[in-house]
C-alpha cells in the first residue's frame, strides 16, 4: 500500500515537467495571435460583468449592495468551474493521438486542465480587484480567507473533471448533457440574484444542495461581507471537494486501462 | 552465459472490440441492453504471444499489415494493457511509434522539443542539456522558431528521432520510422541506432523492408494474425518469411 503510493508520487514527480509544459502550451495557444493577449483573461470577465450589470440593474432591480462586485465574484468562480470541468471532460479524448502512441499517466490531462483553469481564474481576479477599487468597495482583512473556497473549488472541479473525463470516453452523450446541466446550474447558483428572492419557494431549500452555491457564498462572505467563514462553509467546501476527488479518482482509475479502446 | 532479459512477453493476448459494434451513446447502450443484444464482437489482435528479448539484441518484428506488430510494440511501450498474460520490461523505454506523437503543430520546433521531451518523461534540466545535440542531429538550426505546421513530414521525423535517441534508453522501440526522411537521414538514423546498440541499448524494430531487418537485426519474430509463426535467428526467420511472400 505504502509502496504503491510512493511509486505514484515518484511517477507524478517524474511527469511534473510535462504538466508544466502542457499548461504553458495551453496559455500560449489560447492567446496566440490576439493583440491583447493575456489581457483578455482580465477584459473578458470585465466586459461580461458590464453587460450583465447593465441588464440586471435596469430591467430587474435587485436590492444588492455593490452589485458589480456581487456579480463578478459569483461569475468568476462559476466560470472557473464550468470551464475547467468541460475542458477536463474532453481532455483525454483530445489527447487521443498522443495516448495512442506513448505511455503517459492519463490523469495528467484532466489535472492539467484544472490547473490551467485555475490560473485563468487567478488572472481574472485582477478584474475583480479593479472593479472593487473602481466602485469604492471596502477591503476587509478577511479577503485573505477567500483563498479557502478557491482552493477547495479547485479540488472539487478536479474530482468532477476526472469523473466526466472517464465517463465521456465511454458515453459521448455526457458532453452534450453537461453543457445543458451547467446552464441549469448557473441559474441555481445565485450568481446574479440575491438568495432572498427565493424565500418562500422550494428553491430556497434546493439551492442548499448545490455545492457551487456554497463555494460562491463562502467567497462572498470573505470579500463582500467581510465576515469570517462559518463552520458550515468550512465543512461543506472541504466535504464536497473530498467526496468529488474520491469518486472522480475511483471512476477514472477503474476506466483508464480501457480508454485506449474507445478513443 | 545467460544474458539479462530486457523484455519478457509471456503468453500475451490483447482483445479489441470491433468498431462496428461499439456502443458509445447511452441510448444505444440501454436499447441494446434491454433487447439483450449487448454483445461485443471480439477480435484478438494478439493471441498467446511469447517472446524474450535479451540485452543488446537488435530484435526485428516482421509480418504483413495488420498482423499485430504495432500492437505488440505498443503493449511493450505500455500504451495497451494486455487482456491476458504479462509483459515485463526491464529498464527505460524510448518509444518511436509513429513519429511525432505529442507534437503540437501550432508550436515552434523549439517549444516542441521541450514538450515532446516532457511527454517522454524527461526533466527540464535534462532537455536543456541535450537541446544542442538534438538540434545538431536534426540539422534544423534555421527553422527552430518556425511553427511545426510549416514543416515537412521528413523534418518532423528528424526532430522526433533526435529527441527520442538523445538519451541512451535501455530499450528503443522503433516502428517503421526509417520509412520517412531522405536517404542521407535514413543512413544517419541507422548509424545512431547502431551506436546505441553498441552502448548496450536493446532495440526492437519493425520494418517492411526485409533487407533492412536482415542487415540490422540479430534476432527476429514473424507474426501473423496475432500469433507467432516463427522466432529465432533473423536470417532464418527472414528467409522463411520472404519465401512465403
Amino acid at each position: 500500500m505504502f509502496n504503491s503510493l510512493k511509486g505514484r508520487f515518484a511517477m507524478f514527480y517524474k511527469y511534473r515537467f510535462l504538466l508544466q509544459n502542457l499548461i504553458q502550451r495551453d496559455i500560449k495557444v489560447k492567446y496566440r495571435r490576439s493583440t491583447l493577449g493575456i489581457l483578455w483573461s482580465v477584459l473578458n470577465p470585465l466586459l461580461m460583468m458590464l453587460v450583465m450589470t447593465l441588464v440586471f440593474s435596469h430591467f430587474f432591480r435587485f436590492d444588492i449592495e455593490n452589485y458589480p462586485v456581487y456579480l463578478l465574484s459569483g461569475q468568476l468562480l462559476f466560470t472557473y468551474f464550468t470551464e475547467s470541468t468541460s475542458m477536463a471532460m474532453e481532455s483525454v479524448i483530445g489527447y487521443a493521438p498522443l495516448i495512442k502512441k506513448v505511455y503517459v499517466p492519463k490523469y495528467i490531462f484532466p489535472l492539467e486542465k484544472s490547473c490551467f483553469g485555475f490560473i485563468n481564474m487567478c488572472f481574472s481576479l485582477v478584474a475583480l480587484l479593479m472593479v472593487m477599487l473602481f466602485t469604492g468597495a471596502k477591503f476587509y482583512a478577511t479577503i485573505i480567507f477567500a483563498l479557502y473556497p478557491m482552493v477547495m473549488l479547485f479540488f472539487f472541479s478536479l474530482g468532477v473533471g476526472l469523473f466526466l473525463a472517464s465517463s465521456a470516453i465511454f458515453f459521448r452523450d455526457i458532453i452534450h448533457l453537461w453543457s445543458v446541466f451547467t446552464t441549469v446550474l448557473m441559474y441555481a447558483s445565485a450568481i446574479f440574484y440575491p438568495t432572498s428572492i427565493l424565500n418562500g419557494t422550494i428553491m430556497q431549500y434546493l439551492i442548499k444542495i448545490n455545492p457551487l452555491y456554497w463555494y460562491i457564498d463562502a467567497f462572498r462572505q470573505c470579500i463582500l461581507r467581510g465576515e469570517m467563514l462559518t463552520l458550515t462553509h468550512l465543512v461543506v467546501c472541504a466535504g464536497c471537494a473530498v467526496i468529488a476527488i474520491i469518486v472522480g479518482a475511483k471512476v477514472f482509475k477503474k476506466g483508464q486501462d480501457n480508454f485506449i479502446l474507445y478513443i | 552465459m545467460d544474458k539479462e532479459i530486457m523484455v519478457k512477453v509471456d503468453n500475451v493476448g490483447i482483445r479489441f472490440n470491433l468498431a462496428k459494434e461499439r456502443v458509445d451513446s447511452l441510448k444505444e447502450y440501454f436499447l441494446k441492453f434491454s433487447k439483450g443484444t449487448l454483445h461485443f464482437e471480439e477480435f484478438w489482435a494478439l493471441d498467446g504471444v511469447s517472446l524474450e528479448i535479451e540485452k543488446g539484441d537488435f530484435y526485428g518484428l516482421v509480418g504483413i499489415n495488420g498482423s499485430g506488430k504495432s500492437t505488440l510494440l505498443k503493449s511493450v511501450a505500455g500504451v495497451f494493457k494486455p487482456t491476458r498474460g504479462k509483459i515485463t520490461v526491464n529498464g527505460t523505454i524510448a518509444p518511436l511509434i509513429e513519429l511525432g506523437a505529442g507534437f503540437d503543430m501550432d508550436l515552434t520546433a523549439r517549444e516542441n522539443i521541450f514538450l515532446n521531451g516532457a511527454v517522454l518523461g524527461f526533466s527540464k534540466e535534462h532537455m536543456l542539456e541535450k537541446f544542442d545535440d538534438i538540434v545538431d542531429f536534426s540539422e534544423l538550426h534555421d527553422f527552430l522558431d518556425v511553427p511545426l505546421k510549416n514543416y515537412s513530414s521528413g523534418m518532423v521525423a528528424r526532430i522526433a528521432f533526435a529527441i527520442a535517441t538523445a538519451t541512451k534508453p535501455d530499450i528503443l522501440i522503433a516502428d517503421e520510422i526509417l520509412a520517412v526522411g531522405d536517404y542521407a537521414f535514413q543512413e544517419k538514423c541507422e548509424k545512431r541506432m547502431q551506436e546505441l546498440l553498441d552502448a548496450g541499448t536493446t532495440v526492437i524494430f519493425v520494418s517492411h523492408s526485409i533487407e533492412q531487418v536482415k542487415r540490422m537485426c540479430n534476432k527476429a519474430t514473424w507474426i501473423e494474425k496475432g500469433k507467432v509463426i516463427m522466432s529465432g535467428d533473423a536470417q532464418t526467420v527472414c528467409d522463411a518469411y520472404s519465401q512465403k511472400y
